[in-house]
């Protein structure tokens, strides 16, 4: 699944670590989020929509 | 690996110290008393069975740090780690046994499905790494 996490995370000037610790995950959590290595679960997928506050379907893509 | 440790993580590493510590001093006193035949009766059947009740210890820890690690990246990590040891280990032990009852092969001491398991952690980690990248996982860094 595509998603715009490394454009949201750079519009925000935040790093991997600090996104990392706003969603109390690891930054390798991030990181294999951000590369499409690893779909998060739907309470995580919502943490990353708060977080950001946008909609899910505003920041993971459908696709593979 | 990472320097970084989760809570959870930091609980197994604690809890396999603890395991491979009971491990050393009751394999130890197993030999000793034991298989050196000072012992006899069910005292000397608890003392044998103790070295492998450490190390059940650390499949117990391992199963811990599943329910316990709350990031699911790294859980998911974890589990895939566990499933290529329990599948190496079941695999060369099943193997082994055939040739064994073929007469290919001599007898192994059934605890050294144990030592496949935990060499299957590294074999984890090392699958994890090169479909994942970065961290192989977190199991076995303290057996």
């Amino acid at each position: 699944m595509n998603n715009r996490l490394r454009v949201l995370r750079a519009e925000r000037g935040w790093s991997q670590q600090d996104l990392a610790e706003r969603l109390e995950v690891s930054r390798q959590s991030v990181n294999a989020i951000e590369t499409g290595k690893y779909d998060p679960s739907l309470p995580l997928a919502f943490r990353i929509s708060d977080v950001f506050g946008l909609t899910i379907e505003a920041i993971f893509l459908r696709g593979e | 690996m990472t320097s970084f440790k989760s809570p959870a993580q930091r609980r197994y590493v604690f809890r396999v110290m603890v395991a491979m510590a009971g491990y050393m001093v009751t394999l130890t006193a197993a030999i000793r008393l034991v298989r050196d035949g000072h012992m006899a009766g069910p005292l000397a059947w608890v003392l044998a069975a103790l070295p492998g009740l450490c190390v059940i210890g650390v499949f117990w820890a391992a199963a811990r740090l599943v329910i316990e690690e709350t990031d699911e990246y790294r859980r998911m990590l974890l589990v895939r780690q566990l499933l290529v040891a329990a599948g190496f280990a079941l695999s060369v032990a099943t193997v082994w046994g055939f040739l064994e009852n073929a007469g290919l092969v001599g007898h192994v001491d059934a605890f050294y499905v144990a030592i496949l398991f935990f060499a299957g952690l590294g074999l984890g980690s090392l699958y994890n790494r090169l479909t994942m990248g970065g961290d192989g996982g977190c199991a076995g860094e303290g057996a």
